[in-house]
């Protein structure tokens, strides 16, 4: 069966390797400041005790106030996982360093967050939208996201 | 005297029969030659995440239906599974076996679609896909029975399954079971040694086992690279813990280990379900639950083994009827990272059939 490492444990475990870098942890998970993201990954990848081969997911939730994003990690080797999130404050110009240098399954995830979440990464290498079209408003995943009106009327009023 | 060309960019898709759905190659190609890939899609987005933010979560299951097409029965576990972890129900045996029996008899027909597809993105008209799809047919059958759907089917519900299976229900699986083994020998038999088959795909676009780990693959393409990792077993949801079965590990990681892949996957659900069918016990299929399912503030997600990849949905309730936010991770998408890895320096032919390999679907990958 899958370990588990709770996030208070992932917090003392990253805590102790990178002065400053967690903020806050509860029993699901470890938030990290934005600056650490990417040292904090590659110590979680490269460590032979940690091994977080894979990255399972990658995902940002809207909390109004501010966005978490969210990534799943997953070693093979040890059969743990853990999750691991970075809380941006604010609604405009929201950017993270990009994880594609540890892990590049995240090149697809992070740019589907980009589009659907409005989160930009900065060093991921082709990001632009992925599941709506170029030159769509918005990023329809956010909570106060309203769909702009038809820019056409149906015969007979709707 | 030398010959110039100069590079030229051609679109395959979206709407073309060798792209699995609605799904857009641009390729620069150097005369035959594969020198850039960009994979466009999202031409069949539906927003079921934002959608799901406005149902309650019994709704949701019929979403999850309409992701991957082709595999619906494992989409519905992984959503009740996700759910379930929220508020801590635990279904009774009955339905946790009926969900496994369901799931096998799914991942069955979603290799038997890819490797049809496959065969058919070899130019193998027709026919290896035809023999796929008429077994395909009598799987379909008894998803029917099950829940009255085919292809649609929301039969797992959170706390179980959403009936008993009938009377007719186990004759049927017992003929299906006693008959499938001659049938995937019967395609090997055409299939796998044949010499136009092996020289087309052994050797071809080939990912090793770390790349695609690191790439995020997950399935029957990381199992092909030689990577035994299989959430059944390494983290055994439902009843997987009490069947035996083996992970089939392919050595190149090349388009013939993918099919390859499929193929001895297929034996082994059979045998998870000849299992389950000697184990499973009268009884409940569905825990009592409140009518409106309302779970705690909190967060849940259960990677399950679907049969393209790890699925999971990533659920964050507020407390509410309905999901705060929900979001799925798509094996299909994910497995598409390292597509132009695998096509650059290949031929155009070699492009279709790689795709093919990786087994995609668009339903999933554009959600």
């Amino acid at each position: 069966m899958t370990t588990v490492v709770s996030g208070s444990d992932l917090a003392i475990l990253v805590g102790n390797r990178l002065l400053h870098s967690v903020t806050l942890s509860d029993v699901g998970a470890a938030w990290v400041t934005p600056e650490a993201l990417v040292d904090v990954c590659r110590f979680l990848h490269d460590d032979p005790d940690q091994a977080f081969e894979l990255l399972s997911s990658v995902t940002a939730v809207d909390y109004v106030e501010f966005f978490d994003v969210v990534y799943h990690l997953t070693s093979i080797s040890r059969n743990a996982s853990a999750v691991l999130k970075v809380r941006l404050y604010g609604r405009e110009a929201l950017s993270l360093a990009s994880v594609t240098s540890v892990w590049s399954g995240a090149e697809l995830q992070e740019r589907e967050i980009f589009d659907l979440l409005g989160v930009s990464f900065d060093g991921h290498p082709n990001l632009k939208r992925l599941l709506t079209w170029e030159g769509f408003q918005g990023h329809p995943l956010r909570r106060d996201y309203l769909e702009p009106p038809l820019p056409y009327t149906w015969p007979h009023g709707g | 005297m030398t010959m110039h060309t100069q590079p030229v960019i051609v679109n395959i898709g979206p709407h073309h029969p060798s792209t699995h759905g609605v799904f857009r190659m641009r390729l620069t190609m150097d005369g035959e030659n594969i020198l850039d890939v960009e994979p466009v899609i999202g031409y069949l987005h539906r927003g079921s995440e934002k959608l799901a933010e406005e149902r309650h979560y019994t709704q949701v299951i019929t979403l999850t239906d309409r992701m991957d097409y082709v595999a619906s029965m494992t989409n519905n576990q992984a959503y009740v599974l996700s759910c379930e972890q929220l508020t801590g129900i635990t279904p009774p045996d009955r339905g946790l076996y009926l969900r496994v029996i369901a799931a096998e008899l799914q991942r069955v027909v979603s290799h038997l679609v890819a490797t049809g597809f496959f065969l058919q993105d070899l130019g193998a008209f027709a026919t290896p896909l035809m023999y796929a799809m008429r077994e395909r047919e009598r799987v379909l059958d008894l998803f029917e029975m099950l829940c009255g759907a085919r292809i649609t089917v929301s039969y797992m519900r959170i706390g179980g399954v959403f009936q008993d299976a009938p009377g007719e229900f186990w004759p049927a699986l017992r003929r299906i079971l006693d008959d499938f083994p001659s049938f995937i020998d019967e395609l090997e038999d055409l299939i796998s040694d044949n010499e136009i088959v092996r020289s087309r795909t052994q050797g071809v676009a080939v990912i090793s086992g770390a790349d695609a780990v690191n790439a995020s693959i997950t399935g029957p393409v990381l199992r092909a690279s030689g990577v035994s990792w299989d959430l059944r077993k390494a983290a055994p949801y439902d009843v997987y813990d009490r069947v035996s079965f083996e992970v089939p590990l392919g050595e190149h990681g090349d388009n013939y280990d993918r099919y390859m892949i499929r193929i001895r996957e297929i034996r082994e659900s059979l045998k998870i379900v000849e299992q389950c069918v000697a184990q499973i016990e009268p009884g409940p299929v569905r825990a009592t639950t409140a009518m409106l399912f309302r779970p705690p503030a909190g967060e849940s997600y259960v990677p399950i083994e679907a049969p393209k990849g790890e699925l999971g949905f990533y659920l964050v309730s507020d407390g509410s009827i309905a999901p705060y936010r929900m979001h799925v991770r798509a094996p299909s998408l994910i497995n598409l990272t390292l597509l132009k890895q695998m096509l650059v320096g290949w031929k155009l032919a070699d492009a279709i059939v790689s795709f093919g390999s990786i087994d995609v679907n668009m339903g999933e990958v554009d959600r």
